[in-house]
């Protein structure tokens, strides 16, 4: 059994990490939030501070959006922050870079990523690379969202990861929340930032609910972009100890029977047998 | 003493033109027939006109002393379309446009220097030499676009806020003939036209698309038609007039709040598709001497504004000797300003973000961003 050693590695900042366990002891009926909810919110609390922010993208508006993210938004916000939009990728993604050019605060929905990539040059040549090639004089405070990579049964074309493709682009800040805090803080900080944002969700983690913290309840709960979060206190171990390995999904487009598809995607099962190669157990 | 002889001719302080009338799609009535021009807006657009050509000239000069590298697309034939374009909007108004932008870059306000600096990549240039021909910035100008047509949607966004904050501006959005045929500049036509945005498209006809002459790109050559529900106008853009009246006409039409128009000038570049084209392939040289003869913008304006009296010949050859000064000097400067230093390569990947450190070609080159 080799122990795990090596140098202590300084902790990043992660205080919802901490409250989170307090949270564990002390109250047992904690407020339970999902996803969705939590996204909802976020951009509910932003749209009402400030008035540049407006969301458009395909059925957001009246439909309350394809996965139920932006309900209730348009009725209280109606047509001019709310704009429902025709199947029109390029066109709009270039419209909202536009928008943000011209001083507005816009949130452009993707109704899944994978039909980013008709907008994508909008997303990397219009918005990502401006405020560099303008020698800072032009900035472009937009946020791109929707729901990324696998989801069930939906085969090839409809379950692409655009992590690596977007997290590789100078001037592109790219996020990618797991639970409820997170999405609702991210999403918060994206809104706020001066800059173009990938917001990657998951359409499967939209409906699960997580314990909300007192602290992401407040209308300034933001997580600053950029820091990583402890979620769960652990011995350290660097990079000497054991080389960092990859477990990811099959190196093929997703396939829609079940067995398939389970097996193109990591289980539980294939990181715990990563983790143990990867320690020599 | 010639100079003396001059200010003392009486000149006429305005005189009244003929234009030639706009073809026009889904529009009852189009811009006035005849148009006023005073002595002093006349000088004006001389000079500016003037400047643009001398600036896109020197700019070929440069270009051949390989000073300025890289793409480099040129827009002397075309002075009418951007000075004419400016003359019919407010400073508050904006615009966009692709990448045979330098003359824009002028109209909208920057100086022939920053512009040529720009060009030569120094750290004087309007974007501190990280952008070069294609990304130049001003107030109000937003590019400057280097992606063919992705710069339609983007001025249609930018429509969308005039229209957001209420403050009755216009976004004027400028594309190519080879552009024309871009899905994406149809995308936007139609959500516009649904949203009612004050967008003026504006097709810059000038025959060819890079080597691609106008008849075998496009089914329909009508480019002020191809907006099918959107009112259309073609205009004549080699006068200056018939351009500034076009746009106060459109301008006043998106204003209204009746949505987005379309305009299509119709011009002519006497350079290639840019300095790596010779330009003469695709077309023959009498085409370009003959347009060149009959119908240079600049010509143009100085024959009516000298047969009114609003000017004299001796007078504009004034201005001709100080653009060229002015051209000279920011010459000189785009040649001796030095380049950004090294350590600016990080600097500005984002906006109002603390600093941070860049990878540099190895893991171990780093430099410092800061916004």
């Amino acid at each position: 059994m080799a122990a795990v050693s090596g140098l202590v590695r300084r902790p990043f900042q992660q205080v919802s990490g901490l409250l989170k366990r307090r949270f564990h002891r002390t109250a047992p009926a904690a407020l339970q939030v999902t996803v969705r909810d939590a996204i909802n919110q976020g951009m509910d609390e932003e749209l009402e501070r400030d008035e540049r922010v407006f969301l458009l993208g395909e059925e957001v508006a009246q439909y309350d959006g394809a996965y139920k993210v932006s309900r209730g938004l348009w009725k209280k916000y109606g047509d001019k922050r709310i704009i429902d939009t025709p199947i029109s990728e390029m066109g709009f993604a270039g419209i909202a870079v536009g928008a943000a050019m011209a001083g507005l605060r816009p949130i452009c929905e993707f109704m899944t990523f994978n039909f980013s990539m008709q907008a994508i040059d909008q997303v990397i040549n219009s918005a990502a690379k401006t405020c560099y090639m303008s020698g800072g004089l032009q900035c472009v405070p937009i946020v791109f969202r929707g729901p990324n990579g696998a989801s069930a049964g939906v085969a090839a074309q409809h379950s692409q990861c655009f992590a690596a493709w977007y997290g590789h682009c100078p001037g592109l800040k790219v996020v990618s929340p797991w639970n409820s805090e997170d999405a609702k803080g991210l999403i918060k900080s994206a809104i706020r930032d001066n800059n173009p944002v990938v917001v990657l969700e998951n359409e499967l983690m939209y409906g699960v609910p997580f314990e909300f913290p007192t602290e992401a309840q407040s209308k300034d709960f933001l997580i600053p972009i950029g820091k990583a979060k402890i979620e769960r206190q652990g011995p350290a171990f660097n990079f000497l100890d054991a080389p960092a390995v990859r477990v990811t999904g099959a190196d093929v487009p997703m396939p829609y029977a079940k067995i398939l598809e389970d097996n193109s995607v990591p289980q539980v099962k294939d990181i715990i047998f990563a983790i143990k190669k990867t320690l020599n157990i | 003493a010639s100079r003396v002889l001059v200010a003392s001719r009486n000149f006429a302080n305005d005189a009244t033109f003929e234009i030639k009338k706009c073809d026009l799609h889904r529009l009852e009535e189009g811009p006035p027939a005849t148009t006023v021009l005073t002595r002093e807006d006349g000088l004006r657009y001389y000079r500016m006109m003037q400047t643009v050509r001398r600036m896109e000239l020197k700019a070929d000069q440069l270009y051949k002393q390989k000073i300025i590298r890289g793409f480099c697309h040129l827009c002397d034939g075309q002075e009418a379309c951007c000075v004419g374009l400016e003359a019919g909007i407010n400073p508050t108004d904006h615009l966009i446009t692709a990448y045979r932008a330098h003359g824009f870059t002028f109209t909208r306000g920057l100086s022939v220097r920053q512009i040529l600096a720009e060009l030569t990549g120094r750290k004087g240039g309007c974007a501190r030499g990280k952008g070069g021909s294609m990304h130049m910035y001003a107030k109000n100008f937003y590019g400057g676009n280097g992606i063919v047509g992705a710069q339609v949607p983007l001025g249609a966004g930018i429509a969308l806020a005039c229209k957001y904050n209420g403050k009755d501006e216009v976004c004027l959005t400028l594309y190519g003939d080879g552009a024309a045929n871009q899905g994406q500049i149809f995308e936007a036509y139609n959500m516009a036209a649904l949203w009612k945005l004050p967008c003026i498209f504006i097709c810059e006809n000038n025959r060819y698309g890079m080597g691609t002459s106008v008849e075998r790109a496009a089914a329909s050559t009508d480019y002020y038609k191809r907006g099918d529900f959107i009112p259309g106008l073609r205009v004549d853009g080699m006068d200056i007039l018939c351009v500034r009246e076009a746009t106060r006409f459109a301008a006043a039409y998106c204003r209204s709040g009746k949505g987005p128009i379309l305009m299509e000038l119709q011009t002519y570049r006497y350079h290639g598709h840019s300095m790596s084209d010779p330009g003469v392939s695709y077309r023959t040289r009498e085409e370009i001497q003959e347009v060149r003869s009959k119908s240079d913008p600049i010509m143009l304006l100085k024959d009516r504004m000298v047969n009114s009296n609003l000017t004299s010949v001796e007078e504009l050859k004034e201005i001709d000797v100080e653009v060229r000064k002015e051209i000279e000097d920011a010459a000189q400067f785009a040649t001796a300003d030095p380049e950004p230093p090294l350590e600016e390569l990080g600097y500005h990947i984002y906006s109002s973000d603390p600093p941070f450190e860049v990878r540099g070609a190895n893991q171990w080159i780093k430099f410092k961003s800061v916004s």
